[in-house]
């Protein structure tokens, strides 16, 4: 079905061609008043219309398969919901501290911006950094970590799609792997790795690895057998094909990937980060949670997914750049 | 079977000439619950610097036979000789030209084109040394004669791919493999998806090519126009003959002959009473399951060509 907005100049009398003749006979009847009278309705109905034939149009763009946007336009769409977010937020938060002026639950931007400033005044324990910066250094280097041994995953899947020794060997058992709930695993983890870093970061590989792990494999899977041929006649050997072939033609695709599982890896380090730490952004949500220190938890998730978000953005203008032949023809 | 056949060789020849050597040729693939046989004893010899172009109705085989000789399936039986060596796997006497993936993607043009180069010369490690750097100028400015002669322009070498039109890919596909100056140049209907005005200029192109360098290019395609113009031999493959024994299964060569008597062919080739009388040849000779032709009665003029048959097939 087309959506389609209403022709302009059109009369709201009438429509189909049947009436159009009648009202020729009236205009002989009643020349002056049938052509005023049929003039201001014309005029009523476009001011009466106008507003609904922009939300009309609104609404054809919204299905519109190849629409041009302004740069403004899709600026504003873009932020609509920040706004609508931020703007909410603000209004409950408003209304609450009108009851109550020291309202915890949801906290008003000065108490926020408060929470943060205490937390980069504040020093902890150790007396050598603000609470904030250990907490980010102690999360970012397990994070960097983490994210840094999901490559030799990256490897796995690679060899696993191209060649049939790694791919029997090793395809069910990541598959079986990868459906075991990483997170049941966490007091296993605990308990042969004691409370330290090792267990948090042993969390974060094997609850994200299979994922990489398979995903490269079918990327390497569905590389065209006519490139692999091309290039055994051009004299290539079987790591030739590996690493000067398939790698670089999944690369671009490993990246998204990679990008898109910046979030499982930051889900687990938070879930390790929460049950066994003395520093880091988890284990100061989680400990701030026991005081409602609502402040405190709103900050810090900000600046997390803020850089989180920066980072994501970061390694798409990179593939974008790198990569320009990504995803055509 | 073929062993105990009858084998009629037209001409003595010495086994070194030949480029390409096929000899009592089959192919099988399970096909519900049974071996189906697709190529049914395929006997062909070709020389250095011969074009020859393969047709054949759809699902005849011709794809089967390109693979088997690049390599990248083996025969159920027979001999596959490819410069009097039989054929393991894809290798470098085999340069290819698919219909599409014809380059690497991830590669500028120049890139694509020296990437065997590349290859050869350093292997998995890549240029890291500054003595490489002097060897990739080398190889740049090989490819550059390479990107001159296929017609395309000095800019388009730093181009990707996919900022290439249809034909410029197959040409940069074709530069590819010929610098790697392979012993046969296969081509998988390599101007199939481009249209019709296009699909001219290549053909011009390739036969170009072919008349400078006189490597030998085995071309296979479903148009019997195209086939006629590029080859100077034209091989039909058809499952569509009769033979005494009844029955029969998979494609043999039905027709294999020159298509010119004068080289170069003259421009308005196509329209010469030579090629209507070859393609009205072909057309009663097999092609289509309507006109079958006998065995005995196979159009086998060309020089090399020869065959094996069984006793049953050819009863006396």
């Amino acid at each position: 079905m087309r959506l389609r907005a209403p022709r302009e100049g059109r009369p709201f009398i009438s429509s189909d061609q049947q009436s159009c003749d009648d009202r020729g006979k009236e205009a002989i009847m009643w020349p002056i008043t049938s052509k005023v009278m049929f003039e201001a309705a014309n005029e009523l109905w476009h001011i009466l219309w106008f507003p609904f034939a922009l939300v009309w149009k609104e609404i054809c763009l919204i299905f519109s398969l190849s629409p041009k946007f302004s740069k403004k336009r899709v600026f504003f769409l873009s932020s609509f919901l920040f706004l609508v977010v931020i703007v909410s937020y603000l209004y409950i938060s408003h209304e609450r501290h009108i009851e109550n002026p020291r309202d915890k639950v949801v906290p008003s931007v000065t108490q926020i911006v408060d929470a943060f400033k205490s937390s980069v005044t504040e020093l902890d324990r150790s007396k050598k950094h603000c609470i904030l910066v250990t907490d980010m250094i102690a999360s970012s280097t397990r994070f960097a970590i983490g994210f840094l041994l999901l490559l030799p995953g990256v490897w796995l899947g690679l060899h696993m799609g191209l060649f049939p020794w790694f791919e029997a060997s090793f395809l069910r058992f990541v598959t079986f792997f990868d459906k075991v709930p990483a997170l049941t695993l966490l007091p296993i983890l605990f308990i042969a790795f004691g409370l330290d870093e090792t267990a948090k970061i042993a969390l974060i590989v094997i609850g994200v690895s299979p994922t990489i792990v398979l995903d490269t494999y079918l990327k390497a899977k569905a590389i065209p057998r006519e490139m692999i041929v091309k290039g055994l006649t051009l004299g290539a050997s079987q790591f030739e094909i590996a690493y000067k072939i398939a790698l670089p033609m999944v690369l671009p695709s490993i990246l998204d990937n990679l990008r898109l599982s910046l979030k499982p890896v930051m889900l687990f380090l938070l879930v390790g980060e929460s049950l066994a730490a003395t520093s880091g952004m988890g284990y100061r949500i989680f400990v701030v949670r026991r005081y409602m220190a609502m402040d405190t938890i709103i900050a810090y998730i900000a600046i997390m997914s803020a850089i989180l978000f920066l980072i994501d953005v970061a390694m798409k203008q990179f593939i974008v750049w790198k990569y320009p032949w990504q995803n055509k023809g | 079977m073929a062993e105990q056949g009858v084998r009629e060789v037209t001409e003595e020849n010495t086994q070194a000439s030949f480029v390409l050597e096929l000899q009592d040729v089959y192919q099988r693939y399970p096909d519900s619950g049974r071996l189906k046989t697709v190529l049914n004893d395929i006997d062909l010899r070709v020389r250095q610097g011969e074009f020859v172009s393969i047709v054949g109705p759809t699902g005849c085989g011709k794809s089967t036979m390109f693979r088997m000789i690049a390599g990248i399936e083996q025969p159920a039986s027979g001999t596959l000789l490819v410069d009097g060596k039989p054929v393991l796997g894809p290798s470098r006497n085999c340069g290819v030209v698919f219909q599409q993936y014809s380059q690497f993607p991830f590669l500028t043009v120049l890139e694509n084109i020296t990437f065997g180069l590349r290859l050869e010369a350093f292997g998995l490690a890549g240029n890291l040394l500054a003595i490489h750097r002097r060897r990739i100028k080398e190889f740049n400015e090989r490819a550059m004669r390479y990107v001159d002669q296929v017609g395309l322009s000095p800019d388009d070498a730093f181009k990707y791919p996919h900022q290439l039109s249809g034909g410029m890919r197959q040409r940069v596909a074709v530069a590819q493999a010929m610098i790697m100056e392979p012993k046969i140049l296969l081509m998988d209907e390599p101007f199939g998806a481009l249209d019709p005005a296009t699909r001219e200029v290549m053909q011009l192109f390739i036969l170009d090519m072919w008349q400078r360098t006189r490597s030998t290019v085995l071309f296979v395609t479903h148009d019997l126009e195209e086939a006629l113009f590029v080859g100077s031999r034209v091989i039909l493959m058809s499952p569509h003959y009769e033979t005494d024994n009844g029955s029969h299964e998979g494609a043999k060569i039905v027709l294999d002959c020159q298509t010119s008597s004068v080289s170069p062919k003259p421009t308005d080739y196509k329209y010469s009473p030579e090629c209507n009388a070859l393609m009205k040849a072909i057309r009663e000779g097999g092609y289509s399951s309507s006109n079958k032709v006998h065995i005995r009665g196979f159009n086998l003029r060309h020089a090399d060509s020869f065959r094996t048959v069984t006793p049953e097939e050819w009863r006396r």
